[in-house]
């Protein structure tokens, strides 16, 4: 930025004229890409082999519905309380371990849903180690002889997923508030107002936007879930879709469900929308002013630290430990030399995800941001958004469709010009499955990024183009430092979940490749969760590894001083 | 050295269908590789065959049929027999010619075409309490009976394990009587469907039920885990309606694809897996009853011993898989 101060350039003059908008035209390339699979199961839905709805509103649509609401709401409250008080507590607050939490509180997002339920039913259900001592203490020997909450039910999936979830709105809303400036809510303390009362009139509202992507995140991964729900027999509308699809056999039908499914992202992402739109807070260069963080009197610092401590011990502590103890026990029969290759397999595969997943990302926000008030703009980065919605497996089906179509179409070409057969070029390669992962999570990273991009002043990006900057350097030069944190996030995001991401890398993937997931599926599918540890436990350890790192990053980037626009 | 391991991989995996010319055979596969592996693993040291394999619970139907006359699938592998009717009725199989698959799977094992093939039984057995239920049941009509209330355990009636049984009262009792058969079964449940089969073990273990539905070879594999063999020494095995038409058998199965390129060395490996030899090691390494009449059962199998097999035509059951869900539904079986 420093030949900024040695000459401006004067900016070019241009003559009117129609060209093609190359960022509008990329986004709207990779947006339709991203909506190719989307729209094969669309077409699948029109051509179901039977016709299933009168069957299942008669009998179990209502309640797969009903209880797919009842999630939601419930994992979407916990969620949002977990990770806001978690975020506002260690941002503010002084007390004992605060340091350490801040990155602790974000460990139980390493831990996939399904193996936090696996771990927990271990450990609470009749057969486990709590109630066995509770029978052997008071003399009990029925479960009808004494009540004991059942871990396999609604009430405890909604605690699972919200363990596991919550980190996505502690992530976001923690970054939201480290990048607010203090001085409003200094000035609302001047003003009378309490601490807490401050906290919901000024710094809540400006962190919404933040907050509400969080929570959307988190209620679109406990959508697409199957694992959990599956193992504690919950039916929502992802168990109806799999019933139609895999025990009724009719795959058109299971598409119709997914339609249905779809209904509900597209509310999430219009309540992420109208949760922003008439919200717009800048960041200015004030706000990376230290802040002060708030000292309680005596031994009350403590009870913020036992507050902080309840979802990590119960996310992480207590699971992994659970995890750790079966795969010593297990350690002969899962210990062997094919184990490295797979982890390599699985970090090479999900760091590619992550970073063309940001790339295409970046372009698709920034070209949104150049066309603000489009509403072109705002459908390509929407449309980019929906493989989220469609569970793995279904988006899966979605991608082999049109790979196949094209692969088969190049194929007969071949053989009718040339005689030659190409045999199929995409479908079955590492390509494809790296294509369902951008797919599955490019709503994540547009939603981040977005999110960190509109607390950049627009102001700025006039500022600098009038200085003759194009667009391309304002992105680089300007945002990119800006919103380092944003991205960086993301692509956490992407990585974590791409590791975790277990059908479509089953149906997708080339012959004899395995990863960590596939690998220890084969045990899990097969009931022995005890073999499955060891390579659980590594899941949740390289998953770790980018958490430990974001967090450093962003507590770093709070503590160093930024570049930023010059006075 | 692992990046560029990892580089060939992605390279490889883009051309495998243009690059390998190699003697090798290609398989999609519903059950888990390690469950076929020790048999793959001496066919590859007999023959010199190499054998690949992509394996998924789901989809795999899907991607055959879109890959269309490019898959380089040649043989799939399936764990039930619903899967092996839809793909025979998808029209992505193709008719196999082998003397010697006919004779060593009997009729009742195999498509009459030669469409698929079943390569192992399993039995969906009955277990009771060895304390609390002994002697007390001894078919599966029984578990819809009066005195086994709040004393029966299962997993999701969703399972395709579940969905065959189901299928086969059908079967037997028509539409009506089957699902009166599934109300009473529901109405005697000690707890809402949840769990693997191993699960049911445990659970009538520490007294939560007595009487349990399984596959056998659930019952093998604990007996081999010292956490679990107190689970399995606490129940009875028992093989139901030994009286009538005998105890309900699944199969796992495969089939040659419509467009199998290496169709010499497919058929082989059917053969093989057909023969004696690989017969012998499903039933020692997996617990599962070969097809293959006259090979020789692992030790626990003998000790069980012989029992009178439900030989109803499993095309048939299949047939009543799309009903016996609905079923399942309406009596709202997993709520």
């Amino acid at each position: 930025m420093t030949e900024r101060g040695a000459a401006i350039p004067a900016a070019p003059l241009r003559k009117p004229r129609f060209r093609v908008d190359l960022w509008q035209l990329g986004s709207s390339v990779f947006a339709a890409l991203a909506l190719l699979p989307v729209l094969a199961i669309l077409w699948l839905a029109l051509f179901p082999e039977e016709n299933i709805w009168p069957h299942l509103i008669s009998t179990s649509l209502p309640g797969y519905i009903q209880s797919t609401l009842i999630l939601m709401l419930g994992v979407g409250v916990s969620v949002f309380l977990t990770g806001v008080s978690t975020a506002w507590l260690v941002t503010h607050y002084e007390f004992p371990l605060r340091r350490q939490f801040e990155w602790m509180l974000l460990l139980p997002l390493a831990i996939p849903a399904y193996v936090i339920a696996y771990m927990y039913t271990d450990l609470l259900e009749f057969a486990g180690p709590i109630q066995r001592s509770l029978r052997g203490v008071f003399g009990w020997e029925l479960a009808r002889d004494y009540w004991f909450p059942n871990i396999r039910s609604m009430g405890g999936g909604i605690l699972m997923m919200g363990l596991v979830l919550y980190p996505y709105v502690y992530l976001l809303a923690r970054a939201a508030f480290l990048e607010q400036s203090p001085n409003q809510f200094e000035a609302s303390r001047l003003l009378g107002n309490s601490q807490f009362k401050s906290f919901l009139k000024v710094s809540l509202p400006i962190a919404r936007p933040a907050i509400v992507v969080g929570v959307a995140l988190a209620l679109m991964e406990t959508l697409n879930d199957f694992g959990t729900i599956d193992f504690f027999a919950i039916k929502t509308l992802t168990a109806g879709l799999y019933d139609v699809w895999l025990g009724m056999g009719n795959l058109g039908g299971a598409a119709q469900v997914a339609t249905t499914m779809l209904t509900f992202v597209i509310l999430l992402l219009s309540l992420e929308y109208f949760g922003r739109r008439r919200q717009r807070f800048y960041q200015s260069g004030q706000r990376f002013k230290e802040k002060v963080r708030i000292r309680l009197p005596g031994k009350q610092p403590w009870w913020l630290t036992i507050f902080c401590a309840i979802p990590v011990i119960a996310g992480f502590i207590v699971p992994v430990g659970l995890l750790i103890n079966l795969a010593i026990i297990y350690f002969d029969v899962s210990w062997t030399s094919e184990f490295r290759y797979y982890a390599l397999n699985s970090l090479m595969l999900s760091s590619i995800a992550a970073v063309v997943t940001i790339l295409i990302a970046m372009l698709i926000a920034y070209t949104r941001r150049l066309h603000a008030h489009s509403r072109k703009m705002l459908i390509v980065s929407r449309v980019a958004s929906l493989g989220y919605a469609v569970p793995g497996a279904v988006l899966a089906v979605g991608v082999i469709i049109p790979f196949a179509a094209w692969d088969n179409w190049v194929d007969s070409l071949a053989r009718e010009w040339f005689g030659y057969s190409t045999g199929l070029i995409l479908s079955g390669t590492i390509f494809a499955v790296i294509f369902a992962y951008v797919v599955r999570f490019l709503a994540v990273s547009i939603g981040s990024i977005e999110s960190s991009l509109s607390k950049v002043s627009e102001s700025m990006d006039m500022a600098a183009r009038t200085l003759g900057y194009s667009r391309r350097q304002v992105l680089t030069r300007f945002h990119l430092p800006l919103i380092k944190g944003g991205i960086l996030t993301a692509g956490m995001v992407v990585f974590v979940d791409s590791m975790k991401e277990l059908p479509a890398t089953l149906i997708l993937r080339p012959f004899n490749f395995e990863t960590l997931a596939t690998h220890v599926y084969q045990f899990a599918s097969d009931e022995l969760i005890g073999e499955s540890a060891l390579g659980s436990l590594f899941i949740v350890l390289a998953g770790l590894v980018p958490v430990i790192f974001l967090s450093r990053t962003i507590s770093r980037s709070n503590l160093v001083r930024p570049t930023r626009p010059r006075d | 050295m692992k990046l560029s391991n990892f580089i060939a991989t992605i390279v490889l995996g883009t051309m495998t269908h243009v690059a390998l010319a190699a003697e090798e055979v290609n398989i999609y596969s519903y059950r888990q590789p390690i469950l076929i592996k020790p048999m793959l693993d001496v066919f590859t040291g007999d023959t010199g065959i190499d054998v690949n394999v992509v394996h998924a619970k789901k989809g795999l139907l899907e991607r055959l049929r879109s890959e269309a006359r490019n898959t380089p699938a040649d043989l799939v592998f399936t764990v039930d027999i619903g899967r092996l009717a839809d793909l025979k009725s998808a029209g992505l199989t193709q008719s196999v010619d082998s003397e010697l698959l006919d004779t060593n799977i009997p009729v009742s094992q195999r498509d009459t075409q030669g469409h698929w093939y079943g390569l192992t039984q399993r039995a969906r057995i009955l277990l009771a309490s060895k304390d609390r239920a002994k002697g007390e049941i001894s078919s599966y009509e029984e578990l819809a009976s009066e005195n086994m209330q709040g004393r029966v355990c299962t997993r999701s009636g969703k399972h395709p394990y579940m969905v065959g049984l189901t299928a086969s009262m059908i079967s037997y009792h028509g539409i009506e009587g089957a699902e009166k058969w599934l109300t009473g079964l529901k109405n005697n449940l000690a707890r809402k469907p949840q769990g693997n089969d191993r699960a049911q073990v445990k659970a009538i273990k520490e007294g939560e039920c007595d009487v349990a539905v399984i596959n056998h070879y659930y019952m093998y594999k604990m007996l081999s885990d010292p956490k679990q063999v107190p689970w399995a020494e606490s129940v009875d095995v028992i093989f139901p309606n030994q009286g009538d038409r005998g105890t309900h058998m699944n199969i796992s199965g495969m089939a040659m694809t419509k467009y199998a390129k290496n169709r010499e060395n497919a058929l082989k490996l059917m053969e093989y897996l057909a023969s004696s030899k690989a017969q012998k090691l499903y039933s020692e390494v997996n617990g599962e009853y070969p097809v293959q009449q006259g090979v020789e059962w692992s030790e626990q199998l003998k000790m069980w011993g012989e029992f009178k097999r439900d030989d109803i035509s499993l095309s048939d059951v299949a047939a009543n898989r799309a009903e016996a869900i609905k079923m399942m539904d309406r009596v709202a079986y997993d709520d």
